[in-house]
């Protein structure tokens, strides 16, 4: 069984070292949710470098497409209200907390950062929460 | 010298946003239903997300600590670290809502985003309404304080 759990713990490690490198050269905090609202209110020398990490998280998926189709076949089973009401909860709440599972549960959970390390419990609660009473 | 620097710095985004899906992709973060097993924790309890945090967390708390005790980064001036410390209402209820819709469907930002390549409309309808909730809530906020 433990062996299913190497694969996620891989995958993790990449996205762990992809953000050290961000850091490393680019001087920036992989938050995607921050990267996205940058991107959509764009400022001089500030804009090229959101829209290239996102083209790349999509390019990224059409590679998985590729080489690991598997992770890309799970889609939502719910209804376009649901999901319309899900995306607008996600977009307007990471704006308002500042960050998302990257930027809080990630960046700043391995500074050790107190508003990232509240912002993750309190996120994750809620999203038990919702996980548990919608299904 | 200073554009060619910038190019660089756009390029480095591109192959680390690149490298980011596919450690999304590995790990499961790009299938809705395997989150919602996770936080689901009263059903069948899929705990694999532990295991992505606990991969992710590692290497960038140690990675971190040896990044920043250098004076600069490669390609900038800086490193741009949030330094906000102040635990404020809008934090709690922004985690909230998030966690709230994180929940409901399954997709944060950047799995939806990676997930758009599987061309079906569901992850297409997530992402538009995730852009949505993102422009409205920056322009409600005029926040220019951005991480």
């Amino acid at each position: 069984m433990m062996q299913n759990y190497w694969v996620p713990l891989l995958g993790g490690a990449i996205i762990g070292l992809a953000i050290s490198i961000l850091l490393f050269v680019n001087g920036r905090v992989a938050g995607v949710s921050g990267i996205v609202s940058g991107a959509l209110r764009p400022r001089a020398g500030d804009w090229a470098w959101r829209l290239a990490f996102i083209a790349g998280l999509i390019a990224g998926g059409f590679a998985l497409r590729t080489i690991y189709p598997e992770s890309l076949t799970n889609t939502l089973e719910m209804t376009y209200p649901k999901i319309i009401i899900a995306g607008l909860l996600v977009g307007f709440g990471t704006v308002l907390g500042s960050g998302c599972t990257s930027g809080h549960g990630i960046c700043g959970m391995s500074r050790l950062a107190p508003r990232s390390i509240i912002a993750t419990i309190v996120f994750m609660a809620f999203g038990i929460l919702a996980a548990t009473v919608m299904k | 010298m200073k554009n060619g620097r910038r190019n660089k710095t756009v390029f480095v985004a591109l192959a680390v946003g690149f490298l980011f899906a596919l450690g999304l992709g590995l790990s499961g973060m790009t299938r809705p239903q395997k989150i919602i097993s996770f936080l689901d924790i009263f059903g069948e309890w899929d705990p694999s997300l532990l295991f992505v945090m606990g991969g992710a967390l590692g290497v960038h708390a140690i990675l971190y600590r040896l990044i920043i005790r250098r004076p600069n980064p490669l390609l900038a001036d800086k490193f741009q670290i949030p330094e906000r410390r102040k635990i404020d209402f809008k934090l709690l209820a922004g985690a909230m809502l998030f966690g709230l819709g994180w929940g409901m469907a399954g997709f944060c930002p950047a799995p939806a985003l990676t997930a758009t390549a599987s061309l079906r409309p569901e992850p297409f309808v997530f992402v538009i309404s995730m852009l949505l909730g993102i422009y409205g809530a920056s322009r409600i906020l005029n926040n220019s304080s951005r991480s």
